[in-house]
C-alpha cells in the first residue's frame, strides 16, 4: 500500500521530466508522436543566441563557484573556530529571503551606485550578485562537514610545530575536501540555473541560458526548449553522477 | 589565533554586508521615499508606501499568497510523509530512493516548470490526449489558475519536505512501534499515536523548508499562473520592471521579508538559530 503511494509520489515527480525528454525527439513540433528526430537538437546547436548565452551563464557559473567556495570555505572555518552571532545571522538572513527581494534589493543598490560611479550591467555585476547569494549555501554545507572534524588533529598538529595556517592548509583542509567539493557543485548549480536575480541585474551582453529559456517559455511551446532542457538536465546529472564517483574514490 | 580567523573570516563577511546586507539598507530608505515625476524617487519621507501595502487589491494579494502557500504546505506532507516513511522503511535501497527524491533538486528549476506548460497547455499533451481518448472535446483550461500554481509549488518544492521528514524517521526508534504493537495497537493506530508525535520536529521544519520559498515564490505564479494567479512575488518585480513605482515595490518586498521571518518565528520559535 505504501510502496504503491510512493511510487506514484515519484512517477509524479520524474515523469514529466521525462515526457518533456521523449518529446525533444519528436519529428513534429506538435503535441503527437510523429516519429523520431533529432531535428531540434540541430536547431539548438545552430542558434547562435543559445550558444552565447551558455557561454555566459557557463562563465558565469564558474566565476561564481571559484569565489564563493573560497570564500565561503574561509569563513566557515572562522565561524567553527569560534561562532559569531553576527555573520552566522546575516548568513541565515542570506539564506532566507526570497530571491526576488535579493534581486532588486542589488538592482536598487546598482542604481544607486551608478549615480556615483560609472559602471554599467553587465556579466561583472550578475557574478558579484552570484558569489553574494552562494557564499551561504558555501558556509552551510562546509560547517556541517567541520563539525564531524576531530579539532584534535589540528591540536596535535600545531604541537608538531605547524603554524596555524599551515594546520589549516594541511591537515584541516584535506579533511574537509569532500565537503567543499560537494559546496562547490553546489554554488555551481545555484548559480547555472538561477532566472530571478539574474533576469534582475544582467546587462545587454550578459544574457544566460535561464534567461533565454524563460523568454522562450513565455512565448510558447518550442521543441527546441525541450532539447535545451534535456541537454541541461542530462548535462548536470552528469556532473552529479561524477562527484558523486569522485567521493566514492 | 584571533588574527588567523579574522582573516579568513572577512572577504565573505566584506561580500555579504556590501552585496546583500547594505542594499536591503537601499531598500529600506527607498521604501520611505516618494515616488517622483519620472523614475525618480527622494523625500519628502513617508511611510504612505506600507499604508499601501494593505489597501483591498494588495491585501488580496497578500492573502492569496499565504493561502496558496498553506495549500502547497499542506499538500507537501500529504505526498511526503508516507513516501519519507516508505524510504525509511526500505533498507538498503534507502541510498537509491533518497538519490531519487533528491535528483530534481539538482535539475533546473526553470526546465521543471516548462514541463509543466508542455503538459498542461490547451494544446498539450494532456488536452491532446484527453481528446484523442474523447473524453472531452474541447481542451480543460488546466493552466493559469490557482491550482496550476499550487501544482507547480508542490512538485518544486516537495524534495524541502522530504529530506527533514526522512531525517527524522531515521531517527526513530524501531522498537517504539513494535512496543505499540505489543502492546495491542494497529499499524494504524501505532502510526497516529507514535510515530507522528515523535515527527514533529522533521514536519516543522519541512512545513518551514516549503512554506518560506512558496511565500516568495516569484517563477511558478509567473509561469503557471500567468498573470492571472499572482503572488506578492509578481506584484514586486512589477513595481520594479513595469510599474516603475519603486518605492511601493521596496516597502513590499519588506512586508514580504517580515511575513517569512514571522512564519519561522512561529514554527520554529527560539529553535530557528539551529538551522545554521
Amino acid at each position: 500500500m505504501l510502496a504503491v503511494y510512493a511510487a506514484a509520489v515519484y512517477a509524479f515527480l520524474h515523469v514529466p521530466m521525462l515526457v518533456l525528454a521523449v518529446f525533444s525527439f519528436n519529428a513534429s513540433r506538435y503535441s503527437v508522436w510523429t516519429g523520431f528526430s533529432l531535428e531540434w537538437y540541430r536547431a539548438t546547436f545552430r542558434d547562435g543566441e543559445l550558444g552565447q548565452a551558455a557561454w555566459n551563464s557557463l562563465v558565469i557559473a564558474l566565476a561564481s563557484m571559484l569565489f564563493s567556495t573560497a570564500l565561503g570555505t574561509g569563513c566557515a572555518y572562522g565561524l567553527w573556530k569560534r561562532g559569531s552571532r553576527w555573520i552566522s545571522g546575516s548568513m541565515y538572513l542570506s539564506l532566507i529571503t526570497p530571491e526576488i527581494v535579493t534581486g532588486i534589493s542589488l538592482l536598487a543598490f546598482y542604481q544607486w551606485l551608478f549615480r556615483y560611479a560609472n559602471f554599467h550591467l553587465g556579466m561583472h555585476t550578475v557574478i558579484l550578485a552570484h558569489i553574494a547569494f552562494s557564499i551561504a549555501y558555501v558556509v552551510v554545507v562546509v560547517l556541517a562537514r567541520l563539525r564531524t572534524f576531530d579539532p584534535a588533529l589540528e591540536e596535535a598538529a600545531l604541537d608538531l610545530g605547524a603554524t596555524e595556517l599551515e594546520a589549516f592548509w594541511r591537515v584541516t583542509l584535506p579533511a574537509i575536501l569532500p565537503g567543499v567539493a560537494a559546496a562547490a557543485l553546489l554554488a555551481f548549480t545555484v548559480s547555472i540555473d538561477d532566472y530571478v536575480i539574474t533576469s534582475l541585474v544582467a546587462g545587454v551582453d550578459s544574457e544566460t541560458l535561464p534567461m533565454v529559456i524563460y523568454a522562450m517559455a513565455r512565448r510558447g511551446v518550442s521543441p527546441v526548449v525541450n532539447a535545451i532542457s534535456t541537454l541541461i538536465v542530462v548535462g548536470l546529472g552528469g556532473l552529479i553522477l561524477a562527484s558523486e564517483r569522485l567521493r566514492e574514490a | 589565533m584571533n588574527r588567523l580567523r579574522t582573516w579568513f573570516l572577512a572577504p565573505a563577511a566584506t561580500v555579504t554586508v556590501v552585496l546583500f546586507l547594505i542594499p536591503l539598507t537601499v531598500i529600506l530608505g527607498y521604501s520611505a521615499m516618494t515616488r517622483g515625476a519620472y523614475f525618480g524617487l527622494g523625500p519628502p519621507w513617508t511611510l504612505a508606501n506600507y499604508a499601501r501595502v494593505f489597501d483591498p487589491l494588495y491585501g488580496a494579494v497578500l492573502w492569496r499568497s499565504f493561502v496558496l502557500s498553506a495549500v502547497s504546505t499542506a499538500l507537501c506532507l500529504t505526498l511526503g510523509l508516507p513516501l519519507a516513511l516508505f524510504i525509511s522503511r526500505s533498507g538498503k535501497r534507502r541510498n537509491l530512493y533518497l538519490n531519487l527524491v533528491m535528483l530534481p533538486f539538482w535539475t533546473s528549476f526553470l526546465v521543471r516548470i516548462y514541463a509543466w506548460i508542455f503538459l498542461l497547455r490547451d494544446t498539450g499533451l494532456v488536452n491532446a490526449f484527453l481528446q484523442k481518448l474523447g473524453v472531452i472535446h474541447d481542451p480543460l483550461p488546466m493552466l493559469y489558475n490557482d491550482g496550476a500554481v499550487i501544482l507547480g509549488l508542490v512538485y518544486g518544492y516537495l524534495p524541502f519536505m522530504v529530506l527533514p521528514l526522512y531525517a527524522t524517521l531515521e531517527r526513530l526508534d524501531p522498537f517504539l512501534i513494535e512496543a505499540a504493537a505489543d502492546l495491542g495497537a494497529r499499524p494504524a493506530t501505532a502510526f497516529w499515536k507514535v510515530t507522528l508525535p515523535l515527527c514533529a520536529p522533521g514536519i516543522r521544519a519541512g512545513a518551514v523548508l516549503v512554506f518560506i520559498p512558496c511565500l516568495g515564490a516569484f517563477l511558478v505564479p509567473d509561469l503557471l499562473g500567468g498573470g492571472k494567479s499572482i503572488m506578492i512575488g509578481n506584484v514586486v518585480q512589477n513595481q520594479f520592471t513595469t510599474a516603475r513605482d519603486w518605492p511601493f515595490g521596496a516597502a513590499l518586498s519588506l512586508v514580504l521579508m517580515a511575513l517569512v521571518m514571522l512564519a519561522l518565528l512561529a514554527a520554529l520559535g527560539r529553535r530557528s538559530e539551529d538551522l545554521l
